[in-house]
């Protein structure tokens, strides 16, 4: 029988099934799952990586000694990871070697919404574009074929939607590979300029045999329909498409990169008209524009967000207009009608219990500029807390905060700070603490270690000591670390103790070195031993100062003149350590 | 091709993924093609969440397209009114009978909708209005309110209780299936 699987959980079965014997990862939405999946495989030697760096390169090696193995990242990720792997297209491969790009079009947990089909191109490697679970199983399959016939890496892009949705897959067994004995091939895997020269014209050449491949492949397939419209497409545009306007002919392109010159030729031809329904940028459209077709992409379809059903339906609607001047405009997607827009937003909060929200508290209390980075620590951005200045890219506080205080000296850095998670400053924070030292940048960075990677659902990491199975083998010391590359000054704190936490900041604040404050607290989600009964707020002594809404707390309320608290109040405390009035307590307590 | 559409609405951690995968488990189980669209990562804390459910014959798109949800199942009263858009003219809109406000509301910025369930049904929506929570204590857990909302949406179902049972057997950890059944129980009563 089939089995309902997200895409994720249908990569990792996929690559379970094509013998892989090596899966690596940072975690990172919309890619995290696929590698908890692969976890789940005996046969699968899984773990999380520091960065997506270390990540392919743990890959590649597994490749060079002759396995399989997937690496799976974000989209961003792939920034970091671009380093190995623009070079593994020239080495290409000896196992397969298979890179997942989870893309995220409009940006539902990233920074911002780059589409990995051109950082694909840019390093001339194929992309396979799944378009449900079902294909995402078998394209993960045919992905590492083809990663050994061409010798070179292949991604694998998927969108949030195929990533997190699910649907059914029909299952099958498991291919058991021996491992070829290991051979040296210097030529092919040491890239100095010598043996690298040949090696890139071995991709160009790779490129065009590809180009041929992209033909014949039943991965790009057409659908033939109604001629007088015919539109190539594939990814989660596809079942938009199928789902809106399922009489058009379809042109479905499993193989997105490099693209089938000739088919797509031969297809342009036979339909009246020729539309491109492409989610983010204009990929293919671009391409086929420089094959001088004619053929309407961006004039209707929007550049930025996800498509939905309903605008691709709107898009092809709407009447022709080839007109340069047109180029930039998006259609809007829908209109809800005027009940929904009164409902007040839901942005996402610090959860009940958050060791976060203290120190934000303090930080905006204190009036400082704040450096933040990514994780869920960037909500400290929203109102009420409203207290980071900038979120860039994983590690990227600790490197802004040099340069804010080179730039303005340090009677600003005297009110400026950096703020990293500890999965982060593991991931690329380390390197940042370094030119901080190296450079005499006497910046005070606050490492906020909740002892787990809590935005992408609590996964282990350096810090934690523990692997992706759960075994514990090593914690790197925050501590160690710091002073290791040089930091003297290196404070821990716990973020509830507030007093203390104030004081500790304003005494690095004013060191004319670089100082670390490592604030630790359990992440409330996975402190469960910590949850107490709700507090409750004594009417007759609350004076109404409101200084605990400060706090940005969900389990605490204004209804109708007076604070509340919630069912939902874990008993942190907090509110209760803000309370002038000693208005705040446990709920038997009088 | 008739597909048939259900949106999971509320409010991040309030299990509302569980319930779509209960749900799924029974619609595979009953022979159709089904698609399921998820929200993961920051939305997750605290923020307004939805699973889409979709099945028939065949079914391409995983998102549920505007004014076509037979049943939309909110957990939380604001939830029910942000994704009305998306319920078919006279559909069920089953609502759990809870508030939470969210943080514009807390700070003053934005005024919590005291009238959501007029202008649900004003809309034309067949609303009903489910106390999940106090359901959830009966049952031995105030946790499993989204098994009662689950209970409560299978009584707008085709699939018979045996399906719903063995589902959640599937589904949920072993130690909370007593718990789970009854909060079933208790919503489809």
């Amino acid at each position: 029988m089939k089995q309902l699987m997200t895409g994720n959980e249908a990569i990792a079965r996929g690559a379970w099934e094509a013998g892989v014997l090596v899966c690596t990862a940072y975690p990172g939405t919309p890619s995290t799952e696929i590698t908890e999946n692969a976890a789940r495989y005996e046969q699968i030697y899984a773990e999380w990586s520091p960065n997506e760096k270390v990540a392919l390169e743990v890959g590649l090696g597994a490749s060079i000694a002759g396995g399989r193995a997937l690496v799976a990242m974000k989209h961003v990720g792939v920034n970091v990871a671009a380093d190995p792997l623009f070079t593994a297209a020239y080495t290409g491969v000896t196992g397969g070697l298979v890179l997942v790009s989870a893309d995220d079009p409009g940006m539902h947990s990233s920074q911002n919404e780059q589409d990995n089909r051109h950082l694909a191109r840019a390093a001339k490697i194929p992309v396979l574009e799944p378009a449900d679970s079902q294909e995402a199983k078998d394209f993960t399959k045919y992905a590492f074929a083809l990663s050994e016939e061409y010798d070179t890496p292949v991604m694998l892009r998927i969108t949030t939607r195929v990533a997190h949705s699910q649907s059914l897959v029909e299952l099958g067994e498991r291919e058991e590979r021996t491992l070829a004995p290991y051979v040296k091939n210097s030529h092919k895997y040491v890239m100095i300029p010598a043996y690298a020269r040949p090696r890139h014209t071995a991709v160009e050449a790779r490129l065009t045999a590809l180009g041929h491949l992209a033909e014949t492949t039943p991965l790009n397939r057409v659908e033939w329909g109604d001629r007088s419209i015919g539109v190539v497409t594939g990814g989660i545009a596809y079942q938009y498409l199928k789902e809106v306007r399922p009489e058009v002919s379809v042109l479905k392109l499993g193989l997105s990169y490099p693209l089938p010159r000739q088919k797509i030729t031969e297809f342009a031809r036979s339909v009246t008209r020729l539309y491109v329904a492409e989610e983010l940028e204009d990929f293919w459209e671009s391409q086929l524009r420089a094959w001088g077709l004619d053929v309407c992409g961006k004039e209707i379809f929007p550049r930025t967000g996800e498509l939905q059903p309903e605008i691709v339906a709107a898009a092809l609607a709407a009447p022709l207009g080839h007109s340069p001047a047109s180029l930039e405009h998006s259609p809007t997607p829908p209109t809800p009608p005027a009940a929904a827009l009164e409902a007040p937003a839901r942005p996402p909060v610090l959860c009940p219990g958050c060791p976060h929200r203290a120190l934000f508290y303090v930080l905006r209390k204190m009036r400082l500029v704040v450096a933040g980075d990514i994780g869920c620590y960037t909500l400290g951005c929203l109102e009420p807390l409203d207290s980071v200045d900038t979120t860039i890219c994983m590690g990227a506080s600790i490197g802004t905060a040099i340069g804010m205080e080179k730039t303005r000296g340090r009677e600003f850095g005297r009110r400026l700070v950096a703020v990293i998670g500890d999965s982060t400053f593991i991931h690329s924070g380390v390197t940042g603490l370094i030119d901080a030292v190296y450079n005499n940048a006497p910046i005070t960075l606050l490492i906020l270690d909740n002892r787990t990677t809590g935005m992408t659902g609590h996964q282990d990491n350096p810090v934690t000591g523990r692997t992706l199975q759960g075994e514990a083998y090593r914690e790197i010391d925050l501590t160690r670390l710091c002073r290791a590359v040089g930091v003297d000054r290196v404070t821990t704190v716990d973020p509830f103790d507030l007093k203390l936490l104030e004081q500790t900041i304003r005494a690095e604040l004013a060191a004319e070195e670089p100082s670390v404050i490592i604030t630790r607290r359990k992440c409330a989600l996975i402190d469960r031993e910590a949850v107490r009964p709700p507090l409750r707020v004594e009417r007759d002594k609350c004076t109404q100062c409101l200084r605990c809404m400060r706090l940005g707390c969900p389990c605490l309320a204004l209804r109708e003149g007076e604070t509340v608290i919630d069912a939902q109040c874990t008993g942190c405390g907090l509110c209760a350590r803000v309370c002038a009035a000693g208005a705040i307590g446990e709920a038997g307590e009088q | 091709m008739t597909v048939n559409n259900i949106l999971i609405v509320g409010v991040g951690g309030q299990g509302t993924i569980l319930a779509s995968r209960v749900l799924a488990a029974v619609i595979v189980q009953a022979g159709y093609e089904v698609k399921v669209s998820e929200i993961h990562g920051m939305a997750q804390r605290g923020g307004s969440v939805v699973t889409q459910v979709r099945w028939g014959e065949r079914v391409f798109s995983p998102l549920v397209p505007l004014g076509a949800a037979g049943v939309v199942l909110a957990f939380e009263k604001l939830e029910a009114l942000r994704w009305l858009p998306w319920l078919r003219p006279g559909g069920q809109m089953l609502v759990n009978d809870q508030r939470i406000d969210p943080m514009p509301v807390l700070t003053g910025a934005a005024v919590y909708p005291e009238d959501a369930l007029a202008r649900l049904s004003a809309a034309g929506a067949a609303v009903t209005l489910c106390d999940g929570y106090a359901l959830a204590l009966r049952a031995g857990n105030a946790k499993a309110v989204n098994m009662v909302l689950l209970g409560l949406l299978s009584r707008h179902l085709e699939f018979p209780l045996s399906a719903w049972e063995s589902a959640l057997r599937r589904t949920a950890p072993e130690k909370y299936l007593a718990v789970n059944l009854a909060a079933f129980a208790l919503g489809r009563d």
